[in-house]
């Protein structure tokens, strides 16, 4: 049957692309309910990335973050009418060493492939992860960027010293928020500390022991561990207070997407025998565990709700333009696209 | 209970290939009627599918479905009739031999040759005949409508923004649906041809659903050159 497929074909311009779904494949078929725009779609639609990424990745749809109903498959393992998140990242081989998301074969929905904007997603079976029973579909719908949180910190645990002390999070946006809160939920006993620019979004951390301004912090604060969800031209400050507060042999988690390079400072790195790691996207396995996180932390889902920004019902092209749009003007919370296409 | 009804009545009279009516002409990977039904069968509104078309392209149609559907419990060939009327006729002699029909069941009908349809028109159509008992799908008019008696002069040209171009689906409410077609007469029957333009007459509302302008009916030869473009499809002339 023929899929439309809402396209970015040029910064700001999207188009309709016709594309055929076989039944007859051993996948299943998804409607889209809601979805989240993340920053990278955004640094796409607006034509932020280099003219030669652009050139190579569009035409494409956008959009990776989203909650979907099950309306048919083959095999009979999802029920219709099931709630599942599709996981974006798409692997073509297997690695017992290698997560999915680092494996360079890899595919990703929404960078190079089509993302979720369209009418039916057809996706394979370990792609989904089914939510929670009575779960908020307006929270689920940016599940992929909890779950990027919820990888950071697996790969905290794999690496990172014992000390689980005091543990610090610079950056008071989304990523920041949703860190920290899953750090709040997996460490109870651990202190969280922020680190962030605007107090306004420092007040959303109710639940940390304490919340920082950058530019006043006490002097005697140490850190066992750091997570840096800065990105963009704040990371070289953020991280350079990173390695001046952190415990001697800490780990610091490297979340924020800079599109230049970052000086830091090295000489400290080494002197304090620190552990700098990436932390990029998320696999099935992080869906899976965000998941189980939801159902048995259902208030997990009460402090997520406090990121929606606007709902946006989309019904048209024009209507997606304006999330994007709103979003842009956004500078916290998620803007959530509510799919009537 | 809701039944989608797709109508390959037409035997292609207008189309460029003699011997082939429309809806069996390949578009992309496969023919235009596997692409619709494909649409039907998978709307989980949809409780079942009946395809209705010509009595000879019925073993032709069953195969099109066992090659692109499988043994599918859900989509049942019928005998299409000689107008539209004769086919609507006969899904609902068909749906009342084999159906249980309730007070709430609904017809949703289409065009076999109207491939593009999306998910929420359907699952609207579904919606709306459920709610106000018929619906027509439909889309404003872009072209200035020009209103002639004899088709040599204006006799008045309507204001565009109270016009809107009739697509498919249709749907109704299967109850009413009999009830208001039982009272045609045959001449009534032979001139009107459309089921929404029959409700309209006998002073039954029937509600609009935003079709899209994409949802193109295949009639011309026109027409599948773009519907292939519009799939990537090379032409191969």
């Amino acid at each position: 049957m023929i899929n439309a497929v809402y396209q970015l074909i040029a910064p700001k311009l999207i188009d309709t692309a016709y594309k055929e779904i076989d039944l007859s494949e051993d996948a299943v078929i998804l409607r889209p309910i809601n979805l989240s725009i993340c920053k990278a779609d955004q640094r796409y639609y607006q034509g932020l990335r280099l003219r030669e990424v652009l050139m190579k990745k569009l035409p494409m749809a956008l959009i990776h973050e989203c909650v979907a109903q099950v309306i048919y498959d083959p095999r009979g393992e999802f029920e219709v009418g099931e709630v599942v998140v599709p996981v974006p990242n798409m692997p073509t081989q297997t690695d017992r060493v290698i997560a999915e998301n680092y494996l360079r074969s890899s595919r990703f929905c929404s960078s190079g492939y089509d993302g979720f904007l369209r009418d039916y997603i057809q996706m394979p079976h370990d792609r989904l992860v089914r939510v929670p029973e009575g779960f908020d579909l307006r929270v689920a719908s940016f599940s992929e960027l909890v779950s990027v949180s919820v990888h950071a910190i697996s790969r905290f645990e794999k690496f990172a010293n014992p000390n689980r002390n005091r543990i610090g999070v610079w950056g008071d946006g989304n990523v920041g928020f949703i860190t920290a809160l899953m750090l709040h939920y997996l460490y109870p006993d651990a202190e969280l500390y922020i680190f962030g620019t605007v107090e306004d979004k420092l007040n959303f951390f109710s639940f940390a022991r304490e919340t920082f301004h950058v530019d006043a912090v006490p002097e005697d604060l140490v850190v066992d561990h750091a997570f840096e969800c800065v990105g963009g031209p704040g990371a070289r400050p953020a991280i350079n207070q990173m390695i001046d507060l952190i415990a001697p042999e800490g780990s610091i988690a490297l979340m924020g997407v800079s599109e230049n390079f970052v000086d830091i400072n090295t000489r400290m790195v080494l002197e304090k025998g620190l552990n700098l790691f990436g932390s990029s996207r998320s696999g099935r396995a992080d869906f899976s565990r965000t998941m189980d996180i939801f159902a048995e932390h259902p208030e997990v889902g009460h402090y997520l709700e406090n990121l929606i920004g606007d709902v946006i019902p989309v019904r048209s092209i024009p209507d997606i333009h304006n999330a994007f749009r709103l979003d842009y003007m956004r500078n916290f919370g998620k803007t959530v696209i509510q799919w009537d296409k | 209970m809701v039944i989608g009804a797709i109508f390959a009545g037409g035997i292609g009279s207008r189309m460029g290939s003699a011997d082939m009516p429309k809806q069996y002409l390949q578009l992309g990977s496969k023919p235009i009627i596997a692409h619709t039904i494909e649409k039907f069968a998978v709307n989980p509104g949809i409780d079942q599918v009946i395809v209705l078309c010509p009595k000879a392209w019925i073993a032709h149609t069953k195969d099109i479905i066992k090659k692109y559907l499988g043994e599918r419990a859900n989509v049942a060939v019928v005998e299409g009739g000689a107008t539209r009327n004769g086919t609507l006729e006969n899904a609902l002699k068909y749906i009342a031999e084999n159906y249980d029909i309730d007070d709430e069941s609904v017809i949703v009908t289409h065009d076999a040759v109207r491939p593009f349809v999306t998910h929420r028109i359907i699952s609207e159509n579904i919606e709306a005949a459920r709610k106000y008992g018929a619906c027509d799908t439909v889309i404003p008019a872009t072209d200035t409508i020009v209103d002639s008696a004899d088709g040599k002069v204006i006799r008045s040209i309507p204001p565009r923004h109270e016009l809107f171009q009739g697509q498919t689906p249709q749907s109704f409410n299967i109850k009413e649906l009999s009830t208001v077609l039982a009272s045609l007469t045959e001449d009534e029957k032979e001139i009107l041809t459309d089921a929404c333009k029959i409700f309209t007459i006998k002073n039954k509302p029937v509600h609009i659903v935003e079709g899209e302008v994409f949802n193109i009916k295949i009639t011309y030869t026109y027409d599948l050159r773009v519907a292939n473009a519009l799939l990537g499809v090379a032409e191969n002339d």
